[in-house]
């Protein structure tokens, strides 16, 4: 059994308009830069802060990106290129995207620590190639507000002209989102192995202690 | 089939492994810093302890302003709150903290090693994702988020998947004038910034053996630049050398049984990596970054490239874009570009042997670009001055500092104007990063000072005289 993070809502089957994000290797500096680290998530305008040097000038106003417009200002699943969320382990570039209500993210490939980040806060990370991710930004760019839909429990989603797409997804990173669950409360269950464990590496590693 | 040096190690840390192939892995050294003064809250709200508090270290390093001492000299407001949380939260807890007024505080991932917490064979993580550093010594160390340190607070334990495994080798030995920095650099220019994504990557040959253990961190360091979260080379003579005496590795008896242990730690001769890698260290030059990625990097003799050869037209519009945000022209020599401001320190490159490197270059001349240096550490710090390395920056007109992660993430004051170049021995040239609208060149330490006292991009072979 596994205790579910307050706040954690289980990812099964989930649509919204998706976003085009057509920057490679977009780091976490970009998703939530550095100086807004030691910002309490709690701030009712935490949600401004997603990708906010790209989306505010200097003094405020709104530059031309793409989450800045309507209909994709509603989007809730983002499509993107290669190694998104590489960079600094920051977990704040997650926060940011849940309070925008941001469920899912679709790109060729993620930043490890990111990636991980993401499933601990009921954020679904899909990998499709690359050729795949670039269909689907074109696609939605050709015709701004179309959705995606996603299927978790199946792995497939639904691009916006109804071509289905499949996507693997690591078994226990499946079961934690499908269900909402955390880690901590698993953990716990192990509670008398980790103790064993501890007290035979303390005598097989004495050094290490 | 023999195992390779990261998975020994695994195997000895695995207290649980499920069907799918995940783990629970017992976590020997917990090391965090400022920036994760909050979750201590948490933990106090929620009536938890920290599992064992020995092995928690915490230092300030992010908010840390470099011209302050102690805590009092820091501004009133959120900087001051972070460093004095974490402060706090060492109290409250009972971990070791190393303060402001302590000579053995400074930037994380350089406190670690130096002070013999991080060890071969161990596992480490910490909240950040530098820790790949501490891999050098022959660890499996990782950047965690903050969830997973609550996690390692709570339970001392992490839920892991193994990664696959690749094993890069530097033949040869390194030229003249070329650092850990350059092959670290030139790595990432061959496999590319997500290259390593998925791996743990394995440094192995004839010049990373030669290599200082300050070298080593230096690759280990900027492995995640490479998308690995894991580097790792084995221990060796130099390993146990630097371990040996430091206040926190064992001692006596314990020592030699360490010792024994760490001799083993190496890939067998039949360990099969999933990717094998190969480059010729003799032919790797001094290199420099003239793009928003770490991948975006050539020799300094080389020219600004131009996107229009780029046959892939998503690459072409990303390198038109980096061009444009860096203000940079295609073909122009990058030993034309100017430099505003140069960063000598993070936890790359802020080690003894980064300050005697920059400090040879410096040496009797005047920087014509501001130039920052910041030790990564106190200890780095009081050794440079009894080297009178402090002095060589000072009379060339640099400014010595206190330690600190200052310009590399310019969450502490230090930082670049909009529009304003840098020259700086960090790890990342994101957009950004070193202030909004900052425009940063990664290179080595010798290279940072070359630009320093050129006020150019500048080849720091034409400087310094090989002897
Ligand atoms: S020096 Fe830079 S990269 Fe290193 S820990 Fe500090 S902020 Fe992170």
């Amino acid at each position: 059994m596994m205790t579910s993070k307050p706040g954690l809502t289980p990812f099964t089957t989930f649509s919204s308009v998706a976003v085009p994000i057509d920057i490679p290797n977009c780091d976490t500096d970009q998703i939530i830069p550095g100086r807004f680290l030691r910002r309490a998530s709690t701030d009712p305008d935490y949600d401004r802060i997603l990708f906010h040097d790209l989306r505010f000038n200097a003094d405020g106003s709104e530059k031309d990106f793409v989450y800045n417009r309507a209909p994709y200002r509603e989007g809730r699943i983002f499509v993107t290129d290669i190694n998104w969320g590489c960079g600094s382990s920051r977990e704040h570039a997650v926060s940011v995207l849940t309070a925008n209500g941001v469920r899912s993210v679709i790109a060729p490939s993620f930043g490890d620590i990111h990636y991980s980040n993401c499933i601990k806060n009921g954020v679904l990370p899909i990998q499709l190639s690359g050729e795949h991710c670039a269909t689907l930004r074109r696609q939605l760019r050709e015709s701004p507000g179309a959705e995606i839909a996603i299927d978790l429990d199946t792995q497939s989603l639904t691009g916006p002209d109804q071509t289905g797409y499949a996507f693997e997804i690591d078994a226990f990173d499946k079961h934690r989102l499908l269900n909402g669950l955390d880690d901590i409360g698993l953990t716990i269950e192990f509670e008398d192995k980790i103790a064993d464990f501890a007290k035979t590496y303390a005598k097989r590693h004495g050094w290490a202690g | 089939m023999g195992k390779t040096l990261f998975q020994k190690i695994w195997d000895e840390h695995v207290i649980h492994e499920r069907e799918d192939g995940n783990a629970l892995l017992y976590v020997d050294r917990h090391l965090t810093h400022d920036l994760h003064h909050r979750l201590f809250k948490v933990l106090q709200s929620k009536g938890l302890k920290v599992r064992e508090p020995d092995k928690l270290f915490g230092v300030p390093d992010h908010s840390v302003p470099t011209t302050a001492k102690t805590v009092e000299d820091i501004p009133e407001g959120e900087m001051r709150e972070t460093v004095a949380g974490l402060q706090q939260a060492a109290d409250d807890f009972g971990f070791h903290h190393f303060s402001m007024t302590d000579e053995r505080h400074g930037i994380v991932h350089v406190v670690g090693p130096e002070q013999g917490i991080t060890l071969p064979g161990l596992t480490l993580v910490c909240g950040d994702s530098h820790t790949s550093t501490h891999g050098a010594l022959g660890c499996i160390a990782f950047g965690i988020g903050s969830t997973e340190v609550q996690h390692v607070l709570i339970t001392q334990t992490l839920w892991q998947r193994k990664p696959k495994t690749m094993r890069i080798t530097i033949t040869g030995q390194l030229g003249f004038g070329v650092s850990g920095k350059d092959v670290i650099l030139a790595v990432i220019k061959k496999i590319g910034a997500a290259g390593g994504t998925g791996y743990a990557i394995e440094y192995a040959g004839s010049a990373i053996d030669g290599m200082s253990m300050e070298g080593r961190m230096t690759v280990c360091n900027m492995t995640i630049e490479a998308g690995a979260r894991f580097g790792i080379i084995a221990p060796d003579d130099k390993t146990i050398e630097y371990c040996a005496g430091r206040p926190f590795a064992p001692q006596g008896e314990k020592w030699d049984e360490a010792k024994a242990y760490w001799r083993g730690l190496t890939s067998d001769a039949g360990a099969r990596f999933d990717v094998e890698i190969t480059l010729d260290g003799g032919a790797i030059a001094p290199m420099v970054t003239w793009g928003n990625s770490p991948q975006w990097v050539l020799p300094v003799t080389d020219c600004v490239p131009d996107p229009t050869s780029e046959v892939d037209p998503q690459v072409r519009a990303d390198m038109e874009a980096a061009l444009d945000y860096m203000d940079l022209k295609p073909g122009m020599a990058l030993s034309d570009i100017k430099v505003d401001t140069v960063f000598i320190g993070a936890c790359t490159n802020s080690r003894i042997e980064d300050m005697r490197a920059a400090a040879a270059v410096a040496k009797g001349r005047r920087a014509k670009a501001r130039t920052l240096v910041v030790p990564g550490s106190g200890l780095v710090k009081k050794q440079a001055e009894a080297e009178g390395l402090d002095k060589i920056f000072i009379e060339a007109g640099m400014e010595w500092r206190e330690p600190g992660c200052s310009m590399c993430i310019a969450l502490n004051g230090d930082m670049l104007a909009p529009g304003e170049r840098a020259a700086s021995t960090s790890n990342r040239n994101f957009r950004g990063r070193q202030g909004p609208g900052s425009r940063t060149h990664l290179l080595s330490p010798a290279m940072a000072a070359a630009a320093a006292v050129t006020g150019h991009l500048t080849d720091v072979r034409t400087l310094i005289e090989e002897v």
